[in-house]
């Protein structure tokens, strides 16, 4: 490929995902910076060239320069930008992939209201066009290609740890059962790292007396080409969910506690697939608020640490599940704590939208959890804070680690309402 | 035909326009990029967000009010002292009575004038020092956004220099400042006056379909 040819290729896809969503937003940039002050890449380096709406500089230069209204005008009096270069984009590529999860707390402060979280999104398919991305996205997304999940879990793997927690629970899980009214995916993190989880399902489902499975194809929730930008490659993995769930026959599918798993099957997905599914997607916190409003997993005794919670940022404030959490949290736990700007405004953990997943930005997303962990030591007597992200929380866990902050426990919530419910006995805390 | 003649006469009505053309080329090329509808099953409505966002996004939201407060008060000082100038200043009342549109409201006294366009010129410069002192937008400022500024406070202290009109020269260096301006302005960053709306009610509806109060 030569030069030439590998900008061309990015700015044809950056012109192509310029909608009129986007370019309202590019049209109405007025350059204050407001942005940088959300930004916990910004917050955490002071450097300005992590301003949220530098990043997306190519692109609005691709833009003014070949589809703006009335560049042709402008293009008379010498006002369009230079065209973009292949340097230009090699510059700008840590800006893209290591220093934006994509977690939309800058649109919270841009008095414009710009979405530069769901631009950066588009924009990295122009960069995934053109090939260039991070190795350590590129080495996911051959894991993708070969076993269907970016961190290589096999259906053996899955099989092997289904097994194991019937052993611990002693409760049947069923895989590929059909028929059966809800279809669990799981992010490869949960699997490999936690899979306690699968058992904390088998007992809350149990309890509530819903009938779930678990497909031995279609497992992998975590959905590496929304991270990457590559359009083709996001379709793929939510077509395979599809085609499982739909050959199941389930009624819902239950997106995990992973952040970007949810934004791409939920809202992404069926526009991915060009139509809507015939099952519902709910995520797991909807769907455990909604058992337990319908009292078909009353809480038992509450754990009795000092907890907070943190906020998964396309859960929460791209995803809209602000008040569930805080229900299920309000009935599990005794002495719950908000952190500063919590809800909406919460901060990333740094590590989102595919940065965890690359090796070259360890030492920013350090850096950036590090405005996180400001955050949980200004709470006095701190023993837990609930991740309901298991990206986030390998991200919590590393990041607290490199701290050397070892007496604060980081667990799911779907394990924490798994040991509350009434009649299970108490978790040891 | 005096030079005053023509720059509040010809040249003025030429200038205005391109500024309704232009302006209205603009929006509508922007909103004919057009976009997919959304196929996700909504969790909330698109509409409600839309106005949600559009009318919250006007006061900076209180985790980040230390941040803003700098533009918070320098952009409202300067925005609404502009508006307040450019629709209630004896001149310009009398100017659209007679030229454009053959009817009249009541303006400002003579002193609210002058406070009003203290308040705005402390705006606009404050606005535009901290383009070149602050590291983050001077680093994010383009030439575009300084010839907006720029050409903007000339036609502001234009139009105090001709407010006693006293000489013609000034009344005519005020006019032709202002049919520049509304010349570039839909080739420009000024063109943010409508398209804050556009920005704020897209984001609004896509996240407002979620449920998300954005």
């Amino acid at each position: 490929m030569s030069s030439d040819n590998k900008a061309q290729i990015a700015v044809d896809k950056f012109l192509q995902f310029t909608d009129g969503e986007v370019a309202s937003f590019f049209e109405a940039c007025v350059h204050c910076g407001e942005c940088a002050e959300a930004c916990h890449f910004y917050m955490a380096t002071k450097d300005p060239k992590y301003t949220p709406t530098y990043k997306l500089f190519p692109m609005v230069k691709a833009y003014k320069r070949e589809k703006a209204p009335l560049h042709s005008i402008r293009k008379m009096f010498g006002l369009l930008p230079p065209a973009v270069t292949e340097d230009e984009l090699r510059e700008w590529e840590t800006l893209v992939y290591d220093s934006c999860t994509m977690c939309g707390r800058c649109t919270m402060v841009c008095p414009m209201g710009i979405d530069i979280a769901g631009t950066i999104r588009k924009m990295r398919e122009g960069y995934a066009a053109a090939d260039i991305v991070p190795d350590g996205l590129k080495r996911s997304v051959d894991f993708v290609e070969k076993t269907g999940s970016p961190m290589g879990v096999t259906s053996k793997a899955l099989l092997a740890q289904v097994k194991h927690q019937e052993k611990e629970t002693g409760i049947k899980i069923e895989v590929d059962k059909q028929g059966a009214d809800y279809m669990a995916i799981l992010s490869s993190m949960e699997i490999m790292g936690y899979p306690e989880i699968i058992g904390a399902y088998a007992k809350i489902f149990q309890k509530a007396g819903v009938s779930w499975t678990i497909s031995s194809k279609a497992y992998e929730a975590t959905n590496v080409g929304v991270q990457i930008g590559s359009g083709p490659l996001a379709k793929e993995i939510v077509t395979r969910v599809v085609d499982a769930a739909e050959e199941l026959g389930v009624k819902y599918v239950i997106s995990p506690e992973c952040g970007h798993a949810y934004g791409a099957i939920r809202w992404a997905g069926p526009n991915m697939v060009g139509r809507p599914f015939k099952f519902e997607v709910v995520h797991i916190i909807e769907l455990l608020d909604q058992l337990r409003r319908d009292g078909k997993i009353p809480a038992g005794a509450k754990d009795g640490r000092k907890m907070t919670l943190h906020d998964p940022c396309q859960i929460i404030r791209r995803g809209g599940l602000l008040k569930e959490p805080r229900r299920l949290l309000d009935e599990s736990c005794a002495d719950f704590v908000e952190m500063e700007n919590a809800g909406l405004g919460n901060l990333c953990c740094g590590g989102g939208g595919g940065v965890s997943a690359n090796p070259r930005a360890a030492e920013l997303q350090n850096a950036a959890f590090g405005c996180k962990a400001d955050q949980l030591n200004a709470i006095d007597g701190l023993e837990a804070v609930v991740v309901p992200c298991a990206n986030c929380r390998t991200v919590f866990e590393e990041g607290l680690e490199e701290r050397e902050i070892y007496n604060l426990e980081v667990l799911g919530l779907g394990e924490l309402v798994a040991e509350t419910l009434k009649d299970i006995e108490q978790a040891e805390g | 035909m005096t030079f005053l003649q023509f720059v509040e006469g010809p040249l003025f009505y030429v200038a205005a326009a391109i500024f309704v053309v232009g302006v209205v080329y603009r929006l509508i090329g922007i909103l004919r990029l057009g976009g997919e509808r959304d196929l996700a099953r909504p969790n909330g409505s698109a509409t409600g967000g839309a106005i949600l966002t559009v009318l919250r996004h006007f006061v900076p939201r209180r985790t980040f009010w230390r941040g803003s407060s700098f533009h918070f008060v320098a952009g409202y000082a300067f925005h609404l002292g502009l508006f307040v100038l450019l629709l209630l200043a004896a001149p310009h009342v009398a100017f659209l009575q007679e030229r454009v549109l053959g009817f009249g409201w009541p303006v400002l006294p003579h002193w609210a004038f002058i406070l009003t366009a203290e308040v705005a010129f402390a705006g606009l410069i404050m606005l535009w020092v901290r383009r070149f002192v602050d590291p983050v937008q001077k680093l994010i400022s383009t030439s575009g956004d300084y010839a907006a500024t720029i050409l903007t406070f000339l036609v502001m202290l234009t139009g105090c220099l001709a407010l006693q009109e006293s000489h013609v020269a000034l009344r005519a260096t005020h006019m032709v400042f202002v049919d520049i301006w509304l010349i570039y302005f839909p080739f420009s960053r000024l063109i943010h006056t409508f398209t804050f709306f556009f920005s704020r009610a897209q984001t609004g509806a896509t996240y407002g379909r979620r449920g998300a109060k954005l």
